[in-house]
């Protein structure tokens, strides 16, 4: 048995103890904003964010998460105006828009520890996410916006 | 006997709506229900089930003045869904934020054809819809001019509304709805089209996509993502190798996962597989993760089949013997070769490899099927639900008309969603379940050793140069196993369409030329991958001419420049080609003008000419293809044998703009994933077997190989927008990896003739 918050309400989870998070969301909580692409922490769809940090869900084991604080991309704002999903919208980010839940997981934790971010910052911690359409100068772009909008 | 297998899947395929108009128009055949010397029909004209423009297809008005535009084209990631509203929305007269955009199901004699891919979403649609758009402005003219008793002369639609000057009275678009619907859609020809200059959303680049909300904060709605009550989750364990099957499985383990509901056998699958599921073991669970346990806890043995031998090293060889063979099909003959050849100053040869790629689109497949009172419905990521329908319908038993095709948004598609074969999976599973909606997801490792691949190619280029340098005899053999392997028993021939992604419709200005396409035969799934045949014949015909612009030391643009020679229009039939991506070769004769002027877009973007520091280096590319021009300028840097693409210009003449913020999207996202081609993307093959498994061994580029600067030229060609329009989504591709490898000779001075680069510069 295992107890954890998402997205700010309480959770129980007793299922199969190697259950990742990724499927329990998913499949039992019902929030398919957190998207599968891999499984092994290869591409960054299922990043969300772990008391505060970007995690895999893919790859986290919601055993080992009692008293976690998990955030989604449906938690991630009221409405939808976090300043790095405003971003997004503003400069038309998203081809498919399939790997951007984890794009955005990924750069709000960027955006919101630093005020701050260099080109390098941006590629390094950003290259843990994947997009198969190709959106990455639009991505850098957004983050530059984002950290603008925020100061 | 050949011949007649393909036009027998030709006929059949036409008559089933899945696209094969290709094939009929490739082998010269009229389509069925239509004689032999009536005139051919191109375009949307020719495309299965062919089109409509009637506005109560396609839009509704409530009371409340809410607009809604039904998408008949499957979105995947090329804007169409906003692209679509934006040109109907506009010839309306409807405010943007009143707008709102429903997906279509399959359903071809409603919406005209579905199949979204070739790149022909707006060259077919933008018409049909433009009149759309004004058909229903029109009928909401008449419905307030009856209103207001007065000449409908006198009102005119526009912001939402329809305003009588004379009197200073309006009615918004909601409270004329109900009756404008109820009025009769007046004839095409009496409709006014919107000046262009009147244009709110055309051509405009401020139109934000229509599912930005959704995207970003997590409530859109993939095949993956599809819910229904009651639901179980599935995978399916297939047979490793192509045409393999379960020979014995032992379920005991996976049944004894606690939540593991059910293990059902799926039939192996027949040559040629067309779109049937590959067959194997599926595993039922009340989640995708014990879905995944009980595959893991299956022991299964397997048949590998008649492609057991598959070797992809051992292949190139076989490819190769056949692309240095004379005696292959000559599919292009102009001039003769031979001779010209044999008057050439010197001869210059060149063989470039082109290896399989898998689409793998950031969604995986992944599709929901429940079958109530003996109706099946479905949800998935299809890009050709029409298709899905029917095949669907058939492997169930079903009529047509009890098949219902719903279509999500998709993560991506790069056509592997062109192929149903993974909702087929999901209906057997549902069937076995008695109707219970199953959801069945590819993992990605399913995806990469079971998708429908690009093609593997050796291409054999042999040139002869006069005394100046410049070509006067060309021969470029293709050997590389055909899409049709999927659709007739073991042809081991390129079809025309194939032929005719730039190789017979190559328009240089060389006196003699001749194509060649030696056979060569599939052992894997063959399927359409993003601007398909293009990619190794631009890769070959764009590396050769720039080996032969060095060994005539000259400059590189220069040389091509010279080589497409003066602008003409060319009739792709006289080179050979037939296919014209279906299009009327008179209307889309190919323009070398065009061709040219992007090349030197391409070339300023990138500041062509200018002095490189040591281990840099510029190269260019052009390449017409889906009936539009690119041309792509790269500068790469090469340290430690490793290459990096700092910079990327891309030029693209597609006709008139419709969107063209999606335009540029869509080229940025070409270059990188052509710098993936260039620099690592690959599938191999041993002992039948795909030798990448994720993402972490089949390798895309990540944003630190990314382009730090991509800049994208939207060349405005003459016409505005009463030309024909080009493609979008895939022209911008085949360009890019030959003027990376371009540019890395340029730096280094080491030719690359194999895609992807890899390791090939590590000493
Ligand atoms: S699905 Fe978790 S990293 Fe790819
Ligand atoms: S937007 Fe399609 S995968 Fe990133």
């Amino acid at each position: 048995m295992v107890n954890l918050v998402v997205n700010g309400v309480e959770r129980r989870f007793d299922g199969d103890e190697e259950t990742p998070l990724l499927w329990y969301l998913r499949d039992e909580l019902g929030m398919t904003g957190t998207k599968f692409g891999c499984g092994i922490s290869a591409c960054g769809a299922c990043t969300v964010h772990i008391d505060g940090y970007p995690s895999f869900a893919c790859v986290t084991p919601v055993s080992t998460l009692e008293g976690a604080k998990v955030t989604t991309i449906e938690g991630l704002s009221e409405g939808g105006d976090h300043p790095v999903q405003v971003a997004w919208r503003e400069l038309n980010v998203s081809q498919c828009g399939y790997c951007q839940a984890g794009q955005i997981m990924q750069a709000a934790a960027l955006v919101d520890e630093y005020d701050t971010v260099t080109d390098e910052d941006i590629d390094s911690v950003m290259s843990a996410n994947l997009c198969r359409c190709g959106t990455y100068p639009r991505i850098r772009a957004a983050i530059k916006r984002a950290v603008e909008m925020k100061s | 006997m050949k011949s007649a297998s393909i036009i027998n899947i030709s006929r059949r395929g036409l008559l089933a709506g899945m696209g094969a108009s290709t094939f009929v128009l490739a082998v010269g055949l009229p389509g069925p229900g239509r004689a032999q010397d009536e005139e051919p029909e191109f375009g949307r004209d020719a495309m299965p089930n062919g089109w409509t423009d009637d506005p109560k297809v396609f839009i509704a008005i409530d009371e409340d003045g809410i607009v809604t535009i039904t998408a008949h084209r499957s979105e995947m990631g090329q804007g169409v869904r906003t692209s679509i509203a934006m040109v109907v929305a506009d010839e309306l007269g409807a405010d943007w934020e009143n707008v709102r955009v429903d997906q279509a199901p399959g359903h071809e004699e409603k919406y005209g054809n579905q199949d979204t891919d070739g790149s022909r979403s707006l060259r077919h649609f933008f018409m049909p819809m433009r009149r759309a758009g004004a058909a229903a402005r029109a009928m909401l003219e008449r419905a307030a001019a009856e209103r207001w008793g007065v000449d409908v002369s006198e009102v005119s639609a526009a912001g939402h509304a329809v305003v009588h000057a004379a009197s200073d009275r309006s009615l918004g678009y909601g409270e004329l709805a109900a009756a404008a619907m109820d009025l009769d859609v007046p004839a095409r020809e009496t409709l006014t089209l919107k000046d262009p200059s009147t244009f709110r959303y055309i051509g405009k680049s401020d139109i934000g996509l229509v599912d930005n909300m959704d995207i970003t904060t997590g409530t859109t709605t993939y095949g993956i993502d599809v819910r229904r009550d009651g639901m179980l989750y599935a995978v399916v364990a297939r047979p490793p190798v192509y045409g393999g099957r379960a020979r014995s499985f032992d379920d005991s383990a996976a049944l004894a996962i606690p939540g593991v509901e059910k293990v059902v056998a799926i039939d192996p699958v027949d040559f040629p597989t067309e779109f049937a599921p590959l067959g194997g073991v599926a595993v039922i669970a009340t989640n995708t993760f014990l879905a995944i346990k009980g595959r893991n806890a299956l022991e299964i043995e397997w048949e590998d089949g008649p492609n057991a031998g598959y070797d992809s090293e051992t292949y190139r060889e076989t490819l190769s013997n056949a692309a240095n063979s004379s005696g292959g099909k000559v599919v292009r003959d102009q001039g003769d070769f031979d001779e010209g050849l044999a008057g050439a100053a010197r001869t210059i040869e060149a063989e470039y490899y082109i290896p399989h790629l898998a689409q793998a689109p950031m969604e995986p497949p992944a599709a929901v099927v429940e079958i109530r009172d003996g109706k099946a419905e479905a949800w998935g990521c299809v890009q050709a639900p029409q298709v899905t329908r029917l095949r669907l319908a058939e492997r169930l038993g079903l009529a047509k008309e009890d098949v219902t095709v719903n279509v999500t948004l998709l993560g991506g598609g790069f056509g592997r969603k062109s192929k149903p074969d993974f909702v087929l999976e999901a209906g057997i599973l549902s069937q076995a379940m008695n109707g219970t909606p199953v959801k069945l997801t590819w993992t990605r490792e399913d995806d990469i050793h079971h998708s429908y691949y690009h093609t593997v190619s050796v291409e054999k280029m042999t040139a002869g140069l006069d005394e100046s340098g410049r070509p006067v005899a060309w021969l470029h053999r293709t050997a590389a196993p055909t899409i049709g392997s999927i659709f007739a028993p073991d042809p081991k021939q390129q079809l025309p369409f194939e032929l005719g992604m730039g190789l017979l419709n190559m328009p240089l200005d060389i006196e003699n030329v001749r194509a060649e396409n030696p056979e060569a035969a599939a052992h894997v799934r063959i399927g359409w991958y993003r601007s398909v045949s293009n990619i190794p014949h631009a890769f070959a015909i764009q590396s050769f001419i720039a080996e032969l612009a060095d060994a005539a030391e000259r400059d590189q643009k220069e040389y091509l420049l010279e080589v497409i020679g003066p602008a003409r229009k060319v009739n792709p039939t006289d080179l050979g080609d037939v296919w014209n991506y279906g299009e009327n070769p008179e209307i889309y004769a190919i323009d070398t003008g065009r061709l040219a002027n992007v090349i030197e877009e391409a070339a300023t973007g990138i500041e062509w000419g200018r002095e490189m520091p040591e281990g840099s280096g510029l190269g260019i590319a052009g390449h017409y293809s889906f009936v539009s021009y690119v041309a792509v300028a790269a500068e790469v840097s090469v340290q430690d044998g490793i290459v990096t693409v700092p910079r990327v210009s891309i030029a693209i003449d597609c006709g008139a703009h419709v969107n063209p913020d999606r335009i540029r999207s869509q080229m940025e996202g070409a270059v990188i994933m052509g710098v993936g081609q260039a620099l690592m993307t690959e599938v191999t093959f041993a002992e039948g077997r795909a030798q990448q498994d994720n993402f972490d061994t089949y390798l895309i580029p990540r944003m630190d190989r990314a382009p730090q600067r991509i800049d994208v030229h939207l060349v405005s060609s003459e016409g505005g927008y009463d030309q024909p329009l080009g493609g979008v989504g895939e022209p911008g591709l085949p360009p890019v990896a030959p003027a990376i490898t371009n540019a890395v000779f340029a730096a280094t001075g080491q030719r690359i003739r194999q895609l992807p680069i890899a390791d090939q510069l590590r000493t």
